[in-house]
C-alpha cells in the first residue's frame, strides 16, 4: 500500500519511493530524508482541510507531505511494528 | 594553508534546524558580516572570533541543508562552497558539520555525505541540553572511532556552550581519514551507515519528544490547532497596532522637527530649503514611519520562526494556501502585509522553494496595509452615508470590509492566474519538517531583529531617497509665475504630467486634481491624502485630522460619488508605496520582478477603477 493509504496512527514500514516521472526530484529528496527500505514510519497528524497534508514520523524526525508526495512511497502495513 | 598568515577559516554546515544559526551567534556574538551571495538572494553570513591561543577564526555559516544533491538555491551554494568551487570564495581549512543530538538519524546521514568530500572535518552534537534532557546517551568516544571524525559536544543556547568546539579548532586542523572517503555508497548504504553508527553509539529511549507530543496533539488539531493560530494571529495585530502608533508618531514628530531645525539654518537658500524639508525629511519622515511596525512584526515572525511554530501555522493552512497556488508557508508573510507589505515580503526567506517565494513576493502587496487606511476613511467618510444595511452593519463599515475581501480575493485569484500561466508547471513539494518546540532565545532574536532593521535602513532608504528627491524635483520645478492664483504644484512638472493623466484617467473618473496628487503619491499611499490637500490648497494649520476633515467637506461637494468609489477600487491595487518595490528589489534581486509586480498592480488598478467608474455611472452615481 501506499503511504497516502495509511490511516492516523497507524504504523507501516518503507518499502521503496517510486519515481513519479524519471529522475523524480521530490523522490529522490524523499529518500534522502530517510524514506529507505526497512524504516518504519507512522502517521502522527493530518491537516484540518481535506485531512492534507500529512503529518509522518520517521526515524526522529516529522515531515508534512502533501498526499502526492506521500502516495511515492510504498509501505508495508504492520501495526504490530 | 590560508591566505591570511594564522587566520583558519572554517564552514558551519548542516541540516535546517540542527541549530547551526545559534551556535554561529554564541561563537561570533555581535562580530557578524550579513550580506547577500554575488547575483541569489540567498543569505551569506560570516563572522569571525579569536580563540585562546590567539588564533584568528574566521567562520562562515552556509545554509541549511539536507543534501548535498541541492534542490534549492540555498543548498547548491553550500555544496559549491563546500566543494570548493563557488566562484569567488575559496574552500573552507574546515569544515564544522552541526548535528542535532535528538534528530541523528537524519543527520547522520548529511554528515556522512559530507565526510566523502575529504576535507577535514569535525562534528558538533549541538543541543546536547535537550538530548540529556529526553534521556538520549551518546558515546561520544564510540561514535569518533566509528566515524574516523573528531566529535564535540555544543550547546548553542548555553553561555559557555561552544567551549569545547572553539578547544578542537583551537588544537589543529585533523587531517581527514583517507578510509572513510574510500567508497562512494549509494543513498541505501548511506542509510544502513547511519543506522550502523546508532547502534554503535547511541541510545535513544524513544523516538519523540514528549513535549512535542503533547503539544501537537493540541496544536495540530483541526479544530484546536486553528484556533490557537487565530488567537495568535490576532494577538500579533493588537500589539502591532496598539504598540506601533505611538512610536511611529513619535518618530514622524522627531524627523519634521529635524526637518524644521535644518530647515531654518537655510532659511536664506529657498530652494536648498525646500529640498532638504520638502524633499529629504519628508521622505525619511514617511520611510522611518514604517520602522516601529516592520520591527514589531518582526519581532513576532522571529519568535514564531526560533520557537517551531511557524511550520505547524503552515501545516494548518497548507491545504488552503496550496489550492491557489501557493504554499502553507506563504500565510505568516500575506497575514503580516495586512500590517505593511515590507516585513510581509522580507518573511518571505522562511519558503524555501523559490518558485513560491516569488508567488508570495507578488500578491504581497494585494493585501490591505495600514498605509491604505488613511486614504479609505478619507474617502468613505466623506461619500459613503453612515447609514445600516440589514438593520445591523453600518453602510460606512460595510465598505471597508468589501476592499479589504477585495484584496485577498484578488491575491488569490493572481495566485492561481500565475499559476496557470508560468511555464515550469512541475510539482514542487512541501516536504517540511516539523522540528522540535524550543524556547526563543533572547540573543537570537535580537540579532535578528537587527539584520532587518539593517536591510530595510541600509538597502531600501538609498532607493527611496533618491525617488523621493526624484518626486520633490517632479513637484517643485518649474516655479510657479510671478502672481499664481493656483498651488505651486499646478505649475510644476508633476502639474503638467497630471494635466496629461487626466487624458489617460478621464475614463476611470479621475480629475486633474487627483492625478496631480498620485505623481507625489507614489512615495507611500497615505501621502495621497497630504497632497490632495495641497493640490487643494488647504491650509495645513490645526494638525493632521483637522486637514483631512476639511480635505472631505472639499471633494464631497466636488466629485460625484462614481470618482469617489473608482478611487476606493484604484488603492485596492495600486503599488503606491516605492518602499515595497524597493524591497522587491531587494529580496527577490531583480529589477524585472519589481517591473512585474508594479505593472500588473498598476493594470488592475486601471481596470478594476474602471469597472467600478463606469459601473457606478450607469446607476446613476
Amino acid at each position: 500500500m501506499r503511504l497516502s493509504e495509511l490511516k492516523k496512527g497507524a504504523y507501516a514500514v518503507v518499502r521503496e519511493v517510486e519515481d513519479a516521472e524519471a529522475a523524480d526530484p521530490i523522490a529522490r529528496r524523499l529518500r534522502e530524508l530517510g524514506f529507505v527500505n526497512g524504516e518504519p514510519v507512522r502517521i502522527v497528524a493530518s491537516g484540518p482541510l481535506g485531512g492534507d497534508p500529512l503529518l509522518v514520523q520517521i526515524g526522529f524526525t516529522r515531515f508534512a507531505l502533501r498526499r502526492a508526495e506521500a502516495a511515492r512511497v510504498l509501505v508495508t502495513s504492520g501495526d504490530a511494528a | 594553508m590560508s591566505a591570511a598568515a594564522g587566520t583558519l577559516r572554517v564552514a558551519l554546515v548542516g541540516n535546517p534546524n540542527s541549530g547551526k544559526t545559534a551556535l554561529f551567534n554564541r561563537l561570533t556574538g555581535s562580530q557578524q558580516k550579513v550580506a547577500n551571495y554575488a547575483g541569489v538572494t540567498v543569505e551569506r553570513k560570516e563572522g569571525r572570533f579569536v580563540a585562546p591561543s590567539g588564533r584568528v577564526v574566521q567562520l562562515l555559516d552556509l545554509p541549511g541543508a539536507y543534501s548535498l544533491d541541492a534542490a534549492s538555491p540555498d543548498e547548491a551554494i553550500t555544496r559549491d562552497i563546500c566543494e570548493g568551487r563557488y566562484p569567488g570564495e575559496s574552500a573552507p581549512d574546515l569544515i564544522v558539520c552541526v548535528a542535532d543530538a535528538t534528530n541523528l538519524r537524519l543527520h547522520l546521514r548529511f554528515v556522512l555525505e559530507i565526510q566523502r568530500l575529504g576535507r577535514p572535518l569535525v562534528l558538533a552534537l549541538n543541543m546536547m541540553d535537550a538530548a540529556r534532557a529526553r534521556g538520549v546517551r551518546i558515546d561520544v568516544a564510540a561514535l569518533e572511532a566509528a566515524l574516523g571524525v573528531p566529535v564535540v559536544e555544543t550547546v548553542a543556547v548555553q553561555r559557555g556552550g561552544a567551549a569545547g568546539l572553539v578547544a578542537r579548532l583551537d588544537a589543529g586542523t585533523p587531517a581527514p581519514r583517507a578510509a572513510a572517503v574510500a567508497a562512494v555508497p549509494a543513498e541505501d548504504d548511506l542509510h544502513a551507515r547511519v543506522r550502523a553508527l546508532l547502534a554503535a553509539a547511541v541510545s535513544m529511549p524513544r523516538a519523540t519528544s514528549a513535549v512535542d507530543d503533547a503539544i501537537d496533539r493540541v496544536a495540530l488539531h483541526p479544530v484546536a490547532g486553528l484556533a490557537i493560530l487565530a488567537a495568535v494571529m490576532f494577538l500579533i495585530f493588537q500589539a502591532v497596532f496598539s504598540w506601533a502608533a505611538p512610536l511611529q508618531d513619535a518618530i514622524t514628530a522627531a524627523v519634521t522637527a529635524a526637518g524644521e531645525w535644518t530647515g531654518g539654518a537655510l532659511a536664506g537658500l529657498p530652494l536648498l530649503h525646500s529640498l532638504v524639508t520638502d524633499g529629504l525629511f519628508a521622505g525619511l519622515g514617511t520611510v522611518l514611519a514604517f520602522l516601529p511596525q516592520i520591527l514589531i512584526l518582526f519581532l513576532f515572525i522571529l519568535m514564531l520562526e526560533e520557537s517551531g511554530y511557524l511550520p505547524r501555522a503552515a501545516f494548518l493552512l497548507d491545504r488552503m494556501m496550496f489550492a491557489a497556488g501557493l504554499t502553507g508557508r506563504s500565510f505568516i508573510p500575506l497575514l503580516s502585509s495586512f500590517a505593511c507589505a515590507i516585513p510581509g515580503i522580507m518573511a518571505t526567506r522562511s519558503i524555501p522553494d523559490p518558485r513560491d517565494r516569488l508567488t508570495t513576493i507578488l500578491v504581497a502587496p494585494l493585501m490591505t496595509c495600514s498605509a491604505r487606511l488613511p486614504v479609505y476613511t478619507l474617502l468613505i467618510a466623506a461619500f459613503i452615508p453612515r447609514r445600516s444595511v440589514l438593520g445591523v452593519f453600518g453602510l460606512q463599515g460595510f465598505v471597508l470590509f468589501v476592499l479589504y475581501f477585495a484584496g485577498i480575493a484578488s491575491a488569490l485569484a493572481v495566485a492561481y492566474v500565475m499559476k496557470r500561466l508560468r511555464r515550469d508547471k512541475s510539482e514542487h513539494a512541501l516536504l517540511m519538517e516539523l522540528p522540535s518546540y524550543r524556547l526563543p532565545h533572547p540573543r537570537d532574536v535580537a540579532i535578528g531583529l537587527w539584520e532587518r532593521a539593517k536591510i530595510f535602513l541600509r538597502r531600501v532608504t538609498g532607493i527611496i531617497l533618491a525617488l523621493t528627491v526624484l518626486l520633490w524635483f517632479l513637484s517643485s520645478f518649474p516655479a510657479p509665475p510671478e502672481g499664481a492664483t493656483q498651488p505651486a504644484i499646478d505649475y510644476s512638472l508633476a502639474g503638467m504630467i497630471g494635466h496629461w493623466m487626466t487624458y489617460v484617467f478621464a475614463p476611470v473618473g479621475f480629475n486633474w486634481q487627483i492625478c496631480v496628487a498620485l505623481i507625489p503619491g507614489l512615495a507611500a499611499r497615505e501621502v495621497a491624502v497630504s497632497s490632495l490637500a495641497t493640490v487643494y490648497a488647504m491650509s495645513a494649520s490645526g494638525g493632521e485630522d483637522a486637514v483631512a476633515a476639511q480635505l472631505g467637506t472639499a471633494i464631497a461637494a466636488q466629485w460625484p460619488l462614481a470618482t469617489a468609489l473608482s478611487l476606493l477600487a484604484w488603492y485596492v491595487f495600486a503599488p503606491q508605496c516605492m518602499s515595497t518595490l524597493a524591497v522587491i528589489r531587494r529580496e527577490t534581486n531583480s529589477w524585472r520582478n519589481v517591473w512585474i509586480a508594479a505593472g500588473y498592480l498598476f493594470a488592475l488598478a486601471y481596470l478594476a477603477s474602471l469597472a467600478t467608474y463606469q459601473i457606478a455611472r450607469m446607476f446613476g452615481a
